[in-house]
């Protein structure tokens, strides 16, 4: 095919969304299951691959825990009760975003403390280079006088 | 020596904070599961698919269940460990072959020998989804009371056994007191 066309395919690749990696495709007939299922894969990290959702891995421990999610969601279990399920045998760190608890409260807020101490010194800092010097004393202004008009 | 302290307090905050945290191996997990008792479980046995054992079997005494299969690479690393480790020690060993074929499972076993007391069939994987296993081989030690105690991801190196898994087991041989 011409160049131009074989690009143009390329770019529209590209800019397609990445393709769940399902191996074996978990549907639903109801399309408000559906959204929760893709929801709820997107959001819990796969322990193998440990950069990726449930939605994106291909590990076999993955493909296990969609299952899990799907056969959860069919069975009428909420949302909590999914992320409970996983939570108490995997820990937060199943989680994309942890829970705000008296262990996590470091990673929460940890980057903003460390923002604000760093505006703080620096305009503590600038204040103190912007601080004018003392008045000269009567010697010292006499020893001016002389250096800048030497007699 | 006012102007030092601010750089010089930060520097030292920063030294400790990746003193901790370069130290940590971000793959390992922590398990939920430590001080919790052993998830509910049936299985049938990999050797004989009519005897099913079921968690109930495990209590009354402190013993290792280990997570491995053939297909496992780094199992075979710690495997002659573990046949020294029921050779030498009277805890009992449990194996937990995961996401196995048997026939592959009783081969492997009987190429590198059998340190386990038995070894349950967990062909979904299923029981392992509810041991929190991530990463094969892991191993669990079980207090008498049913109780997990001590999970390692990964497999057992010398160090892991001479500094943690023998003085646990130790420790629970002589009555330590439940989790606390």
């Amino acid at each position: 095919m011409g160049r131009r066309a074989a690009i143009t395919l390329f770019a529209i690749a590209l800019a397609l969304p990445p393709v769940r990696a399902d191996d074996v495709p978990l549907q639903f007939d109801d399309p408000g299951l559906q959204s929760r299922y893709t929801e709820l894969i997107a959001e819990l990290r796969c322990l193998v691959c440990q950069n990726q959702s449930l939605a994106d891995s291909h590990a076999p421990l993955a493909q296990d825990l969609r299952e899990q999610v799907h056969e959860r969601i069919r069975g009428g279990q909420s949302d909590e009760q999914i992320i409970e399920f996983l939570v108490a045998r995997y820990g937060d760190f199943v989680l994309y975003r942890p829970p705000l608890r008296f262990a996590t409260a470091a990673l929460w807020f940890g980057p903003l403390l460390f923002l604000l101490a760093a505006a703080y010194i620096l305009v503590h800092l600038s204040r103190r280079r912007a601080a004018r010097p003392a008045p000269l004393s009567d010697a010292e202004r006499e020893r001016l006088r002389d250096l800048m008009d030497p007699p | 020596m006012n102007r030092y302290l601010i750089p010089l307090g930060c520097f030292v905050l920063l030294v400790v904070l990746f003193g901790i945290g370069l130290r940590h191996d971000p793959s390992v997990v922590p398990s939920p599961l430590i001080g919790q008792p052993v998830p509910a479980f049936e299985l049938p046995t990999l050797h004989d698919p009519a005897t099913t054992v079921t968690d109930a079997n495990l209590r009354g005494e402190v013993s290792l269940i280990n997570v491995w299969a053939s297909w496992c690479v780094a199992c075979r690393y710690e495997h002659p460990l573990l046949v020294r480790l029921a050779r030498e020690q009277q805890v009992p060993i449990y194996g937990l072959n995961y996401k196995d074929i048997r026939g592959d499972a009783t081969g492997w076993l009987q190429n590198r020998g059998d340190p386990y007391r038995l070894s349950l069939f967990d062909e979904s994987g299923r029981v392992g989804i509810d041991f929190g296993v991530y990463g094969v081989p892991e191993t669990f030690i079980i207090d008498r009371h049913g109780v997990i105690r001590f999970k390692h991801i990964g497999p057992i190196r010398e160090e892991t056994l001479s500094e943690e898994i023998l003085p646990l087991l130790a420790r629970l041989a002589a009555g330590a007191p439940g989790p606390g």
